[in-house]
This record gives C-alpha cells, structure tokens and sequence, in this order.
C-alpha cells in the first residue's frame, strides 16, 4: 500500500505549481511538467541549456522536495550536482533518475 | 487633430500647449502664455479642457531611480504567446505592480512586450517563473536585463523644434521667472499622483 507521500509525488499539480523550464534567467522555453510522470518526459525532450540551468541551481530539487513532496528523489537529483554532469551526458543520468523513481511509485 | 470620442478637436495652440507642458510640466500658465503669444486664461482654458477630456492623463515625476537609491534591476520581456490568449495576457500583466509597460506588438508571431523591475536576477526570475510563465496563453519568454541607461523621456507627441517660433525661443530664458504663480503641473492645481 502505498504512503501519503508516496500518492502525493503521482499527483498532477494546479498550473501554478508546474514546474516551468527555463534556458537562463527570464528566458523560458515554454515547456512545463505538472506531474512526475510529465517531468520526466520534458526531462527527455527539453533543450538540454534548461536542464543544465535548473539542476545547477537547484531548481529541481527544491520543486520535487515542495511540490511533488518526495523528499527522497529530490535528494538523489541533489547527489548529481557534484558531479558536473553536462550535456547528454546529464540528460540520461537525470532521466535515469527519475525514469526509476516513477516506476518504482508506480508499482505500488 | 480630432481627440478619440470627437468630442472636441486639437488645434496647433493646443498641441504647442503640449509640447510646451511635456518639456516641463511645471511651468505657470503665464510663462506658457508668453512663449506662445497667448493670454495665460487662454492657456488654463485650454489646459483645463484638455484634462476634462483626458488628453491630458496626469502630471507626473519621471526619477532617476539609481540617483533616488532604488536598487532594482529592469528588464524587458518578450513574451511570444497564443493569438486567441494574447489580449488577456496583457490584460493581466497590466494587473501587475513589477511590470510598468506593456505593448502588443506583430512581428512573425503575436509578441507582448513588457519592462519589468525586480530588486535583483533571483527575483526576476522568480517572478517571472510563478507570475508571468503560468498565464494561460504563454507559449515561450525571452528576457533582456538592461545593464546601462542610455535615455530615458516621456514620448513627445510633437517634436519639431523649428515649429517654435523666435519669440517663443527668446521668452524661453524668462523661464523660472514669476515663481509665485500657479504652476500647471503642481499639486494645487491638479492631483497629480
């Protein structure tokens, strides 16, 4: 059975609260994710310059952690920074990530 | 010139009335007088007509908002939205206190234009990922941060300065004097804020 958090990172959140991807400051793509299932879709197809700019920032861990409230994805996206991932390179490891986070929940 | 609703038309004493005032709004109706050749009542009743009929919107204070100690940073948006969305857009970015213009504008897509001031980068973005990002219709965002301020006026709706005469040139070193008299753009004779 899953937890409350657990069903909170599979919901779709409201407009407001999607996750908006952004190039640089001001600059955004028009790509958003409102779910987990979404975001990691968007992770696969968005201009790798946004994912490069919010992983740097912390964007997506703060917005996993916040939003989708899985505390515990958000620390593993964290654990990649370090790393310096860029490129496609980025791409798969943070795909990888998340691909395995929302199959796990899904197989609840 | 025919104002909107033609309730009334501008003549060239009115529009040199404007351009006199948009050089600087505090001038006494005398000193208008003076440089156009015209008895200062003539001025107020025009002035007083031109507000009634909202040609005149307001008189206001354009800052220097780096001299004034404001540290805020401007930026301009473009913002590339969906046709059937794009007045609403505006619309709503209108509603907004950080954002002090917006235009419509049509290149190859329909873009809005909006200047924006934030306190710093993070804010900016901030703002524009929770205010400005989530509007129904936005489809894409580029955003300039202006780094130096070359010019900056209010647009004059006349700008011919040979259309002012030699008499109105010469009387243009009076200006300043008569300091006791009523000033157009001060607070007496208008609220102007």
């Amino acid at each position: 059975m899953k937890n409350e958090s657990e069903t909170k990172a599979l919901k779709t959140v409201s407009r407001e609260k999607a996750f908006y991807f952004f190039t640089s400051i001001g600059n955004y793509t028009g790509e958003s994710a409102a779910s987990l299932k979404e975001f990691m879709e968007k992770i696969n197809t968005v201009n790798i310059k946004s994912l490069e700019f919010h992983l740097y920032r912390g964007d997506f861990e703060k917005w996993v952690a916040e939003v989708l409230e899985d505390k515990e994805l958000a620390e593993e996206i964290g654990n990649l920074r370090p790393l310096n991932y860029s490129g496609k390179t980025l791409r798969e490891n943070l795909l990888n990530l998340v691909a395995k986070r929302f199959k796990e929940l899904a197989e609840l | 010139m025919k104002v909107k609703d033609n309730s009334f038309s501008l003549d060239s004493t009115d529009m040199k009335i404007l351009e006199i005032l948009q050089e600087d709004a505090r001038q006494t109706y005398t000193t208008i007088g003076k440089r156009l050749g015209i008895a200062h009542s003539t001025v107020y009743d025009r002035i007083k007509r031109m507000e009634k009929y909202g040609v005149i919107k307001k008189y206001t204070t354009l800052i220097d908002a780096e001299k004034a100690g404001a540290k805020t940073i401007t930026a301009i948006m473009t913002i590339i939205t969906d046709p059937k969305e794009s007045e609403h857009v505006a619309e709503k970015l209108c509603k907004i206190p950080q954002v002090t213009e917006v235009y419509t504008s049509l290149s190859e897509e329909l873009q809005i234009i909006a200047k924006v001031t934030a306190e710093n980068q993070e804010t900016l973005h901030e703002f524009i990922a929770t205010a400005v990002a989530p509007l129904p219709g936005v489809l894409r965002i580029r955003t300039s941060i202006v780094t130096k301020k070359f010019k900056e006026t209010q647009p004059l709706i006349v700008n011919d300065p040979k259309r002012l005469t030699p008499t109105e040139n010469k009387n243009k070193s009076r200006e300043g004097e008569n300091k006791s008299e009523k000033r157009v753009g001060n607070k007496s004779a208008k609220n102007c804020f």
